[in-house]
């Protein structure tokens, strides 16, 4: 019951997303920090300057992806069971916290 | 050492997770925006906070052995979910939560406010998401604002006898918004230059609410879930807080 539920709510929410693509068709789906921020800063004669480092350079971002993922997946996997120790037999309720 | 190590993991994977988001849609102050003296002020005010955290961090984890994993797995969860566009079909934009209300109420607003500064940092320098000279900015709004705001919002449901589904909701829900107001306030300080302050922030915190309105009541029923999640999985993670609580 839960479950169709939550699925449910998952599909209204993209057939929301779709529809709403032919409701508001001159919409771009521009982010908040170019639609408010930038534009207000803009405005103001303060435009954003270039980030410190630019990642959108050829294929730096794929390779800066590849290097985080074999770093985390490696400590991650050492660490695996001090992360998600094996569950407790805790009696402890927390209806109160 | 291996403590150490389980919140490096986190963060890089995170990382790794987190550079799969292409352009960033954020409340994040892009670099360059805010005024050099601007800047100055909120990294002084932001860094008290990041001390007391990182102190929070030392002090609790030699009595609690389990809790650098959890601020790590929370670390990973602002990361990711602070770098997520997310289309707001009635306004045509997209934003992101902030997490920063969800992680207060789990892991505690000092500890946040630490988890909220990696993420941050990680962020501007990989994803041109902020930047580095606005950092104390971003830190001050969504680390230290949205954190207290989500647990003091927590904590006093709870005294007023609100269910933790509601308390939960409401702490995801506020902090969201004050994090945006925060923002809003922040760009008004820096851009109103001869005009009203009060005029400039008002016209950037209506800008944002078509967008931050949906999105804080999306916030909020995300934060609900996962206390839920932690709650049903994992109960000694939050009896943590409450023993820090009474404490």
């Amino acid at each position: 019951m839960r479950k169709s539920l939550l699925v449910g709510l998952a599909l209204l929410v993209l057939a929301g997303i779709l529809v709403s693509r032919s409701l508001v068709p001159e919409a771009e789906w521009a982010g908040v920090d170019e639609s408010v921020v930038e534009k207000f800063a803009t405005e103001a004669g303060r435009p954003p300057s270039k980030p410190w480092i630019n990642t959108e350079q050829g294929d730096l971002l794929l390779f800066l992806f590849l290097v985080a993922g074999a770093l985390g997946g490696f400590v991650a996997g050492y660490q695996f069971r001090h992360l998600f120790p094996p569950k407790s037999n805790s009696q402890s309720d927390p209806s109160h916290v | 050492m291996k403590k150490r190590s389980g919140i490096g993991a986190i963060v890089l994977l995170a990382s790794m997770l987190g550079l799969t988001s292409d352009t960033a849609h954020a409340m994040h102050i892009a670099e360059g925006i805010l005024p050099p003296q601007w800047a100055a002020l909120w990294f002084a005010l932001a860094i008290p906070f990041v001390a007391w955290g990182l102190r929070e961090l030392r002090v609790r984890s030699k009595e609690e052995p389990q809790l650098k994993a959890m601020v790590g797995l929370v670390g990973a969860a602002v990361f990711l979910i602070s770098c997520m566009p997310i289309p707001v079909p009635t306004a045509g934009t997209c934003s992101h939560p902030c997490a920063t209300g969800m992680a207060a109420i789990l892991i505690g607003p000092a500890l946040t406010v630490v988890v909220a500064s990696i993420a941050l940092v990680l962020q501007a320098l990989f994803l041109a998401h902020g930047g580095l000279t606005t950092l104390g900015a971003d830190i001050l709004s969504m680390g230290v604002m949205g954190a207290f705001t989500g647990y003091g919002i927590f904590v006093l449901a709870r005294r007023l006898g609100a269910s933790w589904v509601v308390a939960a909701f409401m702490a995801g829900l506020l902090s969201d918004w004050v994090v945006y107001a925060g923002t809003s306030f922040f760009l008004a300080t820096a851009l109103h230059g001869d005009g009203s302050l009060e005029t400039m922030f008002l016209s950037i915190l209506i800008a944002f609410v078509p967008t931050q309105v949906p999105l804080g009541i999306l916030e909020g029923v995300m934060c609900a879930g996962a206390y839920r999640f932690v709650q049903t999985r994992r109960p000694e993670f939050l009896m943590m807080l409450t023993k820090e609580r009474e404490a």
